[in-house]
């Protein structure tokens, strides 16, 4: 890290004399293609609304941490996260309730649950900044942590690829070819679900989503082939994500709002453009 | 003595096929045979079960009996590969998935985002070139039209290529040019490939044209033969031409 440090303390900027704001840096170049690759997938089939419920299902895995007595809340909010993921696709699949109203069940409860054991004794203050995340507080494990995640997430995504492509197409037309579609489907919840529940401390409960939806969706205006589209996806993730965090330093406003902001910018130019063709 | 085919099987048996969902019975006790070479049509009203024969077939829904394979010695053959052509594909076209994109995923297991394979990029073009449709390789499978897709759908039915293909209400809604250049890349196939096929349709016309055989059936089979000989059935009167009860 220290060799890192040194590369941006050389250039010329008044930010890269901030170790926060170079670790922050960091951390989104990391953050923000995983997203773009994940929400490639995720508004292919059609979990936009999905992943909103796991941010706000966070709340809970953090008071589950606190009655547990889990120090680390970082352990209670993943493992909490693919719970919740999981038993969303289950019932999800198996019911047959409406999967956006299934969805809008689990997000209230669990949202609601986790409020209400925070706020015990008027104790949620501390907790408030969940929810629009502080990504200057991001450390150098945390990275490394971060870059682990990557790596592993690329390995898993490239084995998984393929059969959640035509998953998203036709889930029938997928099992006519031998694909187990419950158990690829779960791989990909998971997987969500442990970034998600990563990058919420940094990122926020708010705005978690919009990171994961909005490149894609933007992406998805003006691309016409997987490649194309999960190129621009990362692409407008790491746009964004840079850009909105170099704006929130110079005027002085908060990170994520500001690279969620620079994401819906992005996704109305691109809206106008497709619309125009 | 026996004709050996290219896919090395002779027959297909669809043994005592039986389907309940809640206290319904969706399908009792239906057995017809299928043979390679020849195109199979199963035609009956709506509600007659001919969808979910299909998924009982393709072994997507649970049901009592089972579908049995054997080659021209009368060898069982435990697993065949099955190529399908859904009825209509509901999937969200403004995904951006290209036709290549679509046909590669079956080939290879390195993601389609990435490097691509000559080799399978020289397949999908001559199977695309086989039903004339190769210059929608680079196009979004969700503008292609409803005879375009099929044609696309039966390319992606045909990698691996199967010993059974399952086709259900193929062209339902298609223009009878569409139409026309399906069934026409059909019967290439039974004739080259030498293939067994087995087609759901209401379009007692294109049956008539096309089919080889023809089941009945009406939650269980009621009649079985060749296109003329059904036609002529009591059975395929009672089914489409009589009048309800009620009614007369």
């Amino acid at each position: 890290m220290e060799l890192i440090y040194s590369i941006f303390s050389g250039l010329p900027f008044a930010w890269a004399d901030y170790k926060f704001m170079v670790n922050a840096v960091i951390a989104v170049m990391l953050i923000a293609p995983l997203m773009g690759i994940l929400g490639t997938m995720a508004v292919n089939n059609k979990m936009a609304f999905f992943s909103d419920a796991l941010g706000h299902s966070a709340f809970t895995g953090i008071a589950l941490g606190v009655v547990l007595g889990i120090e680390n809340e970082l352990i209670s909010l993943v493992v909490f996260g693919v719970v919740i993921a999981l038993l969303i696709t289950k019932v999800k699949n198996k019911g047959n309730t409406s999967s956006d109203t299934v969805i809008s069940v689990f997000s209230s409860a669990s949202i609601a649950v986790g409020l209400l054991i925070l706020s015990y004794g008027g104790g949620f203050t501390k907790y408030s900044t969940y929810l629009v995340g502080d990504i200057l507080s991001v450390t150098g494990a945390e990275i490394l942590c971060l870059f682990i995640t990557l790596v592993a997430i690329v390995v898993i995504w490239c084995v998984i690829y393929n059969k959640l492509l035509i998953i998203s197409v036709n889930k029938e037309l997928a099992a006519s070819r031998g694909i187990k579609t419950a158990l690829y489907e779960n791989i990909f919840v998971v997987v969500v679900a442990v970034v998600v529940m990563l990058s919420i401390k940094w990122v926020g409960i708010l705005l978690i989503n919009s990171l994961l939806i909005l490149p894609a969706a933007s992406s998805r205006n003006v691309t016409k082939n997987s490649r194309q589209y999960l190129a621009v996806s990362v692409l407008i993730s790491l746009f964004s994500a840079l850009s909105g965090l170099l704006i929130s330093f110079y005027a002085d406003t908060s990170a994520g709002a500001t690279i969620v902001t620079v994401s819906a910018i992005v996704f109305f130019v691109t809206y106008i453009i497709s619309k125009k063709k | 003595m026996a004709f050996e085919n290219g896919c090395g099987l002779c027959k297909i048996s669809v043994n005592n096929i039986g389907v309940k969902k809640g206290g319904d019975t969706l399908l009792s006790d239906v057995s017809f045979h299928l043979h390679c070479g020849e195109l199979t049509a199963v035609i009956g009203v709506n509600g007659a079960g001919k969808t979910t024969l299909v998924k009982s077939i393709l072994g997507e829904i649970r049901h009592e009996g089972n579908v049995s394979f054997e080659s021209h010695d009368g060898e069982k053959i435990s697993k065949v590969t099955i190529g399908y052509v859904p009825q209509h594909l509901d999937f969200d076209r403004s995904a951006p998935i290209s036709v290549e994109d679509f046909l590669l995923v079956g080939r290879t297991n390195s993601p389609v985002c990435f490097k691509r394979k000559k080799e399978h990029i020289k397949e999908i073009d001559e199977a695309l070139q086989s039903v004339g449709c190769l210059d929608l390789k680079n196009r979004k499978l969700g503008e292609l039209s409803g005879g375009e897709l099929q044609r696309v759908m039966l390319v992606n039915a045909l990698y691996p290529l199967p010993e059974l293909l399952v086709l259900d209400e193929p062209v339902s809604g298609v223009d009878a040019k569409g139409s026309e250049i399906f069934y026409e890349a059909i019967l290439n196939l039974k004739k080259n490939y030498h293939m067994a096929i087995a087609m759901v349709s209401h379009d007692l016309g294109i049956v008539k044209e096309y089919a080889d055989n023809v089941v009945l059936i009406n939650k269980t089979v009621l009649k079985t033969g060749s296109a003329q000989e059904v036609f002529d059935s009591r059975e395929f009167k009672n089914v489409f031409f009589s009048v309800p009860e009620r009614w007369a």
